[in-house]
């Protein structure tokens, strides 16, 4: 199955490697393959039509020769395209001069809007106004009271005068709350409407007179991300019966690929201003277009797994795990225990794995690996002595066979677990360039170094470690840069063929997900190769040393395109720029 | 600066305790899994609206042309209002036909047009996928479908419009499966009721499905237990409260916020035997189907369910202007829950819900109910060959 883009149009282009330029017939055929790569992802039938024409326009006069490989350009150029559109002309929310602002909520039945606007309101509470909740949605049975409880949630007032469930007239609560506002010094008022259909007139006409009453300086349109070829047709529907200002997505924590988002800003010439993406009233930011772009190219989201794990983990608890992890020789059985917990902690495996750019070409290997194995893994390891687990290597077969009992494992599984766990921390003692020596090398590759085409895999850490600046402590964990690591974890890439694709994203685009895809791309073949036997299951990883190649130290930093020429995409010197970029953060 | 560090730890952790899962035949997602979200039922953060909100459940006049039913009185604590019968449900898909005609007539007229023009080109071909595209029907079935068309159409050797949309009527029909088995199975067994458990993603309409579909019973003369477990919505319970009041149906829910929601579909199936009611709708709290630990959750209610009765239908609610998401949907649910019928819902847009061929063919379930409205009588029997018909005009 090639379900991605990228897949798509490596396949295309993997006759083409080498030629100067794309002729007319590739172009096409690459445009077919991005036609159906969009409507897969939900992007309305008429907007992918006008988007392919301008992709093909520029693909027509690009000249590839810098790249990689044609479809890498390619999708560079898609990835542009989409941000653009995306990320139009990117505002703020407008207040007004005179308060209370006015911001009313409008879309289709079960897009969200109650539960946006409580998020919404808590939102700008953080951000020091004193916003006012207004029920208007006397539609619905008990929205009311459920703004209610949400508004009591988010610690925000809600202006319900009208019990709802059919009763009232949501022109008149919509004015009276202005009144209220000004009342009771309310800044910024939230008003929530009924959801409605595009086609119901009467109910259309009901929003507008809500509009003309109140005058709101925003009108948000609530769509759904899973929203498929209908967004065009509801979105126009809305603008020009209601209008509106902006458009918020929600539901962006399920795996739609929301394509939606691109058919509404393209097609009403809207910003999309805000994403919500969870059901905790604290699940709600300003909308990533770069990040949507990758979505909706399915390259993974690996900014969104960051931010997770940042919310999850303290700073020493991440500390803490990303130090046992580079100790190399130091990482045990123990750690790896706490280590899983981490993991689980952050939520299914096959999510967070999901989350991980090239996953998608992967999925059916993915979705083998369930938290029920994780589980499984701690289980036997929980089963081990405290000896045992801080050398594994004294287990014997009696041991391993009361390892299996305690477990409830057969003892193949318990051989197989220590097979993969010595594998994996030999695996870590490379990349982390021989443990203690290579750590105070890291700085330099945080420095924004890049893991350099030619050097392969770990020797992204070893030139690091070269030009060291000294004086860094051993160990310390926090020096090691997503340069360096993405270099390293690159240089798995190697052990699996036909990977081309994901990672390399948007080469040049400005928020791609460079850095860490190019370094995650390496899960994949790691994962395929376990495929055939346990052992053999490392041979991707294992295949680092030996592929590491001549260490060369690169220091300059510029054209990461030139440079990574002949090299899989994970390895391509942007990766070092994008982790930089990230360092900020 | 350590994240990418997480990244690898995860991969690592993948790696070796997954590693086992790709030598040993496909697990099946299941365990407690570490949910970063919110586990309704697991916590305080889970709540309904407290009980004292009970005095305006009044049900007013519903919207559109359907019967309006007067509005109910005052709601004390015995849920015994003015219940006004609701008709049966046969007849209905003649009678919301035409709502389904409204949405569908854009699409139909286009396919007309482009089979009046006459001449059946590469272009026309074309046209046509783009049109099932728009369906929502997804890329791949509808080149399929076009192109399984072309071959007809040149084997029969025939320009002629009518004949030439009585292929593409026969083609649609079959892959919307008009052999389905779509009945519901709502009839009690012996002294214990039917269950029906309605499950779905966030705001596809399942509270109002359950509602809806009260009153489709009841109106076929059974008696009906609403079970309230979605426990982690603010207001959920009380909005199918006001459902069961206005149809006649007793409800069953939580005494405190947040409570466990498959002991609350264990006390309401229970309650139902006791009572000897025909059949018992347990809801249950919109889930992303990304999210492993609800998906748990949904399992285990189902499972609870199960310990003293059996779980009749499984109904999954997918909202029309889903797209192609609603396919993975679909997958996930089916895994954890084992669907037997799909919901349909949110017809009356402009939506066509292509999606659900993608589905019924995938996992073989079948579109058993369609929703045409927020009328509480907008529900009606899936009829494909009224869909199909107002799909080609």
């Amino acid at each position: 199955m090639f379900e991605t883009l990228s897949d798509r149009l490596t396949q295309v282009f993997s006759s083409l490697r080498g030629r100067g330029r794309l002729s007319p017939a590739d172009v096409e055929a690459t445009c077919r393959e991005i036609r159906i790569a969009l409507l897969e992802a939900d992007v309305a039938l008429p907007v992918v039509r006008q988007f392919i024409a301008r992709v093909r326009e520029r693909a027509l006069g690009a000249d590839v020769r810098q790249a990689l490989n044609p479809a890498q350009q390619v999708i560079k150029i898609v990835n542009e395209e989409l941000i653009e559109i995306l990320g139009g002309e990117a505002r703020r929310l407008r207040f007004a001069k005179v308060p209370p602002t006015v911001i009313m909520l409008a879309g289709l039945q079960g897009s969200g809007k109650t539960t946006l606007a409580a998020k919404l309101a808590l939102w700008l509470r953080g951000q020091g106004n004193t916003p006012l909740l207004v029920a208007a949605d006397l539609q619905r049975p008990n929205a009311v009271q459920q703004l209610q409880v949400l508004g009591e949630r988010a610690g925000v007032p809600v202006f319900a005068p009208q019990p709802g469930s059919g009763i009232g007239d949501p022109i008149q609560v919509a004015r009276d709350s202005l009144d209220e506002a000004r009342h009771k010094l309310h800044n910024v008022v939230v008003i929530d409407t009924a959801g409605r259909l595009g086609v119901d007139a009467a109910m259309m006409n009901q929003a507008a007179a809500i509009r003309d009453a109140v005058d709101p300086d925003e009108i948000l349109f609530v769509v759904d991300s899973m929203i498929g070829q209908d967004a065009v047709t509801t979105a126009q529907a809305f603008l020009d019966g209601v209008g509106f200002d902006g458009v918020v997505l929600t539901k962006l924590d399920g795996d739609a690929r929301g394509g939606a988002a691109l058919s509404v800003a393209q097609v009403t010439g809207r910003p999309i201003m805000f994403a919500s993406a969870g059901e905790k009233l604290e699940d709600f930011d300003l909308f990533h277009p770069d990040r949507m772009a990758s979505r909706i190219l399915d390259l993974g989201d690996i900014l969104t797994l960051i931010e997770q794990a940042e919310r999850t983990f303290d700073q020493q608890q991440a500390a803490e795990m990303a130090g046992k992890l580079a100790s190399g020789d130091g990482f045990t059985l123990e750690d790896f225990v706490v280590q899983l917990a981490m993991v689980r902690k952050l939520g299914p495996i096959s999510n967070l794995l999901g989350m991980l750019p090239g996953a998608a070409q992967n999925r059916e290997l993915l979705g083998q690996v369930s938290d029920k194995d994780l589980d499984r893994a701690a289980a036997i390891v929980n089963s081990m002595t405290v000896e045992e687990r801080r050398n594994p290597k004294i287990l014997n077969g009696s041991r391993r066979l009361r390892i299996a009992n305690g477990s409830g494992v057969t003892v193949g599984e318990v051989n197989s677990l220590v097979v993969r766990f010595l594998e994996g921390q030999k695996m870590m003692r490379q990349m982390m360039g021989g443990g203690i020596p290579g750590m105070p090398g890291m700085p330099g590759m945080r420095r924004g170094q890049k893991a350099k085409g030619k050097k392969k895999g770990k020797g992204g850490g070893r030139p690091g470690g070269a030009n060291r600046p000294g004086g860094v402590p051993a160990g310390k964990p926090a020096a090691i840069g997503p340069g360096g690591g993405s270099g390293a974890l690159g240089g798995l890439t190697l052990g699996g063929p036909g990977l081309a694709g994901p990672g390399l994203a948007g080469p040049d685009g400005p928020g791609g997900l460079r850095g860490p895809g190019g370094s995650v791309l390496g899960l994949p073949p790691g994962l395929q190769r376990p495929g055939g036997d346990s052992a053999g299951g490392m041979a991707g990883f294992g295949g680092l040393g030996s592929d590491g190649g001549p260490r060369h130290r690169d220091d300059d930093d510029d054209d990461g395109d030139s440079d990574g020429q002949q090299l899989p995409p994970g390895l391509r010197g942007s990766s070092g720029r994008r982790g930089r970029g990230k360092k900020g953060r | 600066m350590e994240t990418l560090l997480i990244i690898l730890g995860i991969v690592l952790v993948a790696v070796i305790a997954g590693g086992g899962a790709l030598l040993a035949p496909r697990a099946r997602r299941s365990g407690k899994a570490a949910q970063t979200g919110p586990m309704p039922g697991q916590g305080g953060t889970a709540t309904a609206a407290p009980p004292s909100t009970r005095a305006p459940e009044a049900a007013a006049a519903p919207p559109g042309e359907v019967s309006a039913p007067p509005p109910v009185a005052e709601v004390p604590a015995a849920p015994t209002p003015t219940v006004e019968k609701p008709p049966p449900s046969a007849g209905r898909m003649v009678r919301l036909r035409s709502r389904l005609a409204r949405s569908q007539s854009a699409f139909g007229s286009a396919l007309l047009s482009l089979l009046s023009s006459g001449k059946l080109d590469d272009q026309t071909w074309d046209e046509i996928e783009e049109i099932l595209i728009t369906a929502d029907m997804g890329a791949a079935p509808a080149a399929h479908l076009v192109e399984r068309l072309r071959t007809e159409v040149k084997v029969a050797g025939t320009t002629d419009l009518t004949e030439v949309r009585a292929l593409l009527r026969a083609d649609l029909l079959e892959q919307v499966g008009a052999d389905f088995d779509r009945t519901l199975h709502t009839a009690p067994h012996g002294d214990r009721p039917a269950v029906l458990l309605v499950v779905g993603v966030n705001g596809t309409g399942k509270t109002t499905t359950c509602g809806k579909l009260a009153r489709v019973l009841i109106g076929d003369g059974r008696s009906v237990l609403l079970g309230a477990a979605d426990t982690f919505r603010a207001a959920a319970a009380d909005q199918l409260e006001t459902w069961a009041n206005r149809a006649g149906a007793t409800v069953v829910r939580a005494d405190r916020d947040g409570a466990d929601p498959a002991s609350v579909a264990f006390e309401a199936v229970s309650a139902g035997t006791v009572r000897g009611v025909d059949s018992v709708i347990v809801d249950t709290a919109g889930r992303l189907h990304t999210k492993a630990g609800l998906m748990d959750e949904l399992g285990k209610i189902k499972r609870v369910i199960e310990k003293h009765a059996t779980v009749d239908e499984v109904l999954l609610v997918l909202d029309a202007t889903t797209g192609q998401n609603g396919l993975r949907q679909a997958r996930v649910f089916a895994e954890a829950v084992d669907i037997t019928g799909i919901v349909l819902t949110k017809l009356d847009g402009t939506a066509k819900g292509g999606i659900v061929i993608a589905v019924q063919r995938e996992l073989g379930v079948p579109v058993k109910l369609v929703g045409l409205g927020e009328g509480p009588d907008d529900l009606a029997p899936f009829e494909p060959e009224a869909f199909v018909d107002a799909l080609v005009g």
